[in-house]
Formats: structure tokens, sequence, C-alpha cells
């Protein structure tokens, strides 16, 4: 074997893996070489499953012996720790499950493990999905591989900053309000969340279950494509699951954009963009009009900024409900030194959580507490409506609408951790398609400064395959696919 | 509609949504939280001036509702497994201390 493997997409790999220029165990091998000399850096794990890692590659190779292979067979993965795995521990980034060791599966692994992935581990994120830098992990923050001073963002950091340092190809995460996009965005990756019910919830720990999405992270738009394929689909397990027919998203790859209307929303650029992202995303748009691409700047999205406020209230009111359920009883770290079970239950729950999560917890109680359901939640809910069908509206004119992803590059490890509103804010061109529950995804665009900018590219409910088609020709006239950052 | 206290939360507020979510502060919680909370619920404000007349509220961005499924008998995990990760069992239970004081 010669060369780096681990440097590899997930598509590079799978051809030399049916050509046998190496096998699984090799790719595999290769995989957890890279994170004994980086993890220490850039702390992308919770869990490392390293001996369940090498067994899964040697069940691929049996796979490829025996011509049953698919894309994904042998493929090093990292999959984010809400994540529900059977035998390996889940701790959703939470103190409160650190020993919790789940007895079933998720349907996502499911359908990676019929695929024939390899797991390398669990990867790191804010805790229970709370937070945009993954600084509100129990386990410690991770780092930025283009810097390590700097966030990798979050949630879903761990699975980012991963794939970003060569510790897996590919990962999983889930998004909430960003927590794909967002991660992806700041470590120069792609991510996408796809349409609310494309992917089932079974199994993925729940924050706020009318905005929840399981989606991938990859090096390029293919690899996205590959694993989006891989866990989509219905399953009776989730009632939200849509029973949509999935269509083979790879075959909107190549496929012609010229036509395409581009809608840009006006309201996206507003104070706190940096002038570095603004200037890359201006190249993006005259981009996709060289592509034959038709750009209008003018959409208008009246309600975009009200996004911010209707996510806050709406995901932690759900967040406390679904929260309820860790009360030291039935699984997870436990108090049992009060008087009273619901002493115990009390103290149980100001040392299992962290302060994001208890700020959050507090915040949807305050909502949907009696006197103030219909002020926040009910309110909330309304502008939700609103919001919606702005974007509905919209998609009459337009077949995508592109918008930064995040108004910065990456911050420093610490910047916001006090400011809580200020950490809110890195999500602001992200929620508003969450509470949509349309998908979304991310690329990257260019570098300002020397860190990663990253596109948004916005569909309307069940068209990831428009976003694909766009993005993969975006990306292929960027020229920038596969780029990793130099781990100093 | 009014807001009566969207920029001012008292700390017994506080102390009454600890309460009702069952997670005990500590004097020093009260006072961050106190002036977290009052920060982000002062953002919350500007809702109230989008016009929300006669729009219903959106619970879930799909159409979909009452999903069933046929009524039968599935496996389910077995007892002990269900309680792997209890703190505290016992004969076949969740432990737990005396619920009724």
């Amino acid at each position: 074997m010669t060369g780096e493997p681990w440097r590899l997409t997930a598509h590079e790999a799978h051809e030399k893996l049916r050509a046998r220029e190496f096998s699984a165990v090799d790719l595999t091998r290769s995989v957890l070489e890279r994170v004994a000399a980086v993890e220490p850096k850039v702390n992308a794990y919770i869990t490392l499953t390293a001996d369940l890692a090498l067994e899964q590659a040697r069940e691929a190779d049996a796979r490829f012996a025996a011509g049953t292979a698919t894309p994904l067979t042998g493929i090093p993965v990292a999959v984010k720790d809400l994540i529900v795995t059977k035998g390996v521990r889940t701790t959703a980034g939470s103190r409160i499950l650190e020993n919790f060791v789940p007895p079933y599966d998720s349907h996502v692994y499911e359908q990676l493990r019929r695929a024939g992935v390899v797991m390398v581990g669990k990867a790191n994120m804010d805790e229970f999905a709370m937070g945009s830098s993954t600084e509100h992990s129990a386990y410690g923050p991770s780092h930025n591989p283009w810097n390590l001073d700097l966030v990798p963002g979050g949630s879903s950091g761990g699975s980012a900053a991963a794939v970003a340092a060569g510790e897996a190809l590919v990962s999983l995460g889930s998004d909430t309000g960003g927590s794909i996009r967002q991660p992806a965005s700041l470590t120069g990756m792609v991510g996408f969340d796809p349409t609310y019910g494309r992917v089932s919830r079974f199994g993925i720990i729940a924050f706020g279950s009318s905005l929840d999405q399981v989606g991938p992270i990859g090096r390029d738009v293919e690899d996205v494509a590959t694993m989006l394929d891989c866990i989509s689909g219905h399953d009776p397990r989730d009632s939200t699951s849509n029973p949509q027919p999935l269509p083979d998203l790879r075959a909107y790859l190549g496929q012609d954009v010229r036509g395409m209307k581009i809608g840009v929303p006006r309201e996206y650029f507003v104070a706190g963009m940096e002038p570095g992202v603004k200037a890359r995303i201006d190249e993006a748009l005259r981009l996709f009009e060289d592509l034959g691409c038709e750009v209008d700047t003018d959409l208008s999205l009246p309600s975009t900024e009200h996004a911010l406020a209707v996510y806050y209230i709406l995901a932690p009111s759900e967040a406390s409900a679904n929260l309820a359920r860790y009360d030291g009883v039935k699984y997870g770290f436990s108090d049992r030194s009060g008087q009273t079970m619901w002493e115990n239950m009390e103290q149980t729950r100001a040392g299992g959580f962290g302060n994001e999560v208890k700020r959050r917890i507090m915040l949807g109680t305050y909502a949907l507490s009696a006197g103030y359901y219909d002020a926040y939640y009910l309110k909330a809910q309304k502008v939700r409506t609103v919001i919606n069908r702005e974007f509905q509206a919209a998609f009459e004119k337009y077949d995508i609408i592109v918008t930064p992803t995040s108004p910065t590059v990456a911050f420093p490890i610490g910047a916001k951790i006090d400011d809580p509103y200020a950490m809110y804010l890195n999500d602001v061109y992200t929620l508003p398609a969450s509470v949509a529950g349309l998908p979304g995804l991310s690329l990257p665009c260019g570098l300002s400064e020397g860190l990663p900018v990253g596109l948004q590219i916005i569909g309307n409910f069940f068209d990831e395959g428009r976003i694909l088609r766009a993005a993969y020709a975006f990306e292929s006239a960027l020229g920038w696919s596969n780029r990793l950052p130099e781990l100093a | 509609m009014v807001y009566p206290s969207f920029m001012s939360l008292t700390a017994n507020d506080v102390l009454h949504i600890a309460r009702l979510a069952r997670v005990q502060l500590s004097p020093s919680d009260v006072e961050r939280f106190t002036t977290q909370l009052s920060g982000i619920l002062e953002h919350f404000a500007a809702l109230a001036a989008v016009n929300t007349e006669g729009i219903e509220p959106t619970a879930h961005p799909l159409p979909l509702s009452n999903v069933m499924r046929a009524d039968e008998v599935a496996p389910s995990l077995p007892q002990d497994v269900a309680l792997a990760n209890a703190p505290e069992q016992e004969d076949g239970y969740f432990r737990v201390r005396a619920v009724l004081e």
C-alpha cells in the first residue's frame, strides 16, 4: 500500500478498494494511524471504536471478495454521539449519559451497517446538540483542523473536524438549527441537512423533535449524496418519517444547471457579516451566473429576522419536554444522596446537565408555562407559519435559494462562551430553513483570512436532487473538492 | 398583547422555573441565569410586532398527521436488557427512593 489512503474521498477510496489497490483493513489502519497522530490535538471523538472498526473492515473485505460490496463498504465513518449504537456507549456529549450503553441501533446506523461501513468512533458534539462550537461538550471542545485555537463549529463539530482532519472519510451529524451546515462551513467540508422527514429519527437522541434531522458531512458533494442515499427512506418506527419515494440522488450529479433560477434573499446581507465572507459569496454568485444560472439578488424574505426568536422559543420548548426523561431512574448518571425521589431527581439533573442545557430547559419550561404559553410558544408557532409561507412563495419563482452559511469564519475557542446570545447568532443564516423544515446544504466557496467560507443552498421540500445538482456544478467550476488543512 | 415580564425575570421567577424543570440551582446559578435568561427574552420581544391575525400555528413542517400502525404485538426489549442501564434495580423493577413523603 502506498500513499495516505486517509486523504481520499469515499468515492476515490471505493474505486481503489474495488481495484484491490488496498483492502478495507489497510484503509481502516491508515485512518486509525491518522487518529493516533492527530486526535490528541483535535478531540473529534468522544469514544473510539478501533477494535470494532477492524472487525467491520474484515467483514467489508469479505464482501468485496463475495461481490456484494456497496459504494460505502469498508469506508471509515464518524458517527455523531447522539446516534444510538447498540453496545457502543452513546453520550450525546452529556455527563448525564456518560455510562449509557444503548440496547438497540438507530435506523441510520442500521442503514450504514447494511451498506458495510466501518465505524471509527462516536463524534464529539455540544451537549444534546445545543451549541455552535462544541464548547458545550462535557468531554472538552473539538479543535478546528485549520487552526487548533479555533472552534470547528457545532453542534456536529466533532463530525466535521474528524472528516477535515483525516480521522474519517465521511461522517454523520444532526441538524436542528444549523448543526450540520455551520460546522461544515467552518471546517471547509460539505454538509447536508435533508428535508425534515427524509431521514428516520428512530434512535436519535431527541432535542427539538419538529426540527431534528440527521445528515452527512463529507469532503465533496458526491460523498454527501452517497451517504444521504444510504440513510434516507421511510421507517415506520418514526411517525414523522416521510413515505415519499427516494430518487437516486447520485443521478443529479453532473446535470446541467443552465437556466436554473437562484434567489438571493437581501435580508441575509445585513450587519454582522464579515467582509471576507461577503466577498466570497459575491464571487460565488458570479460563478453561478457564469454557469448560466439566473441569479436574482432582489428576493425578499421579510420575516427572516424573526427566525432566531422563533427557533429559540420552539427548540428549547421541545427540548424541555424531551429532556424530562433524564431523571436518574432508568439510565445514566444518578445522584442518590438526597432523602426523596424528587430531591434525587433535581440533584441528578443539576449535576448531569451543563449550563447551556439548563438554560434551554428553563427557557423552554418558561415559554410553555401557564401565563406565557400564548405570548411565546403559540406566537412562535404562528410566526413559523409566516416564515414557511414566505419560503413557499419564493419557490414559486426560484429553483433554489443561495445564502452564506455563517456570518463569520471560525472563531477562537472561548470567544463567545460567556455570552449565550452571541453564540446563538452564529446560526442566524441556517435557522430560517430549519424552522421551515427545508433541506439545506453547505459547501466551501473559498477562504477568508486563510479559513473556509461556506455557501448555503436551500431547496424546496424533498428537492434534495436539485440542491445536489447546483452544488456539484458549483464545486466542479470552483475546483474546490477534498481540500484538507495541513495540521501543524 | 401584553408581555408583562419580557425584560424582567426575577430571581424568584428563575427559582420557580427551575422547580418546574426539576433542576436544582445554587445561589450563583440563580444569579447567572436570571441575567442571561432576561437578556435572551429581551431579544424575543420583537415577535410581538409580527401580525399573526388569522394565522394558524405550525407544530410540524409537513402535512402528516395521525400516522398509525397496525395494532399488532411485536417483539420488544427483554426485561433484563431494558433494565441493564438502571442505576439501581430490584426484582425486575427500577429502584427509587420513596415517592410519597
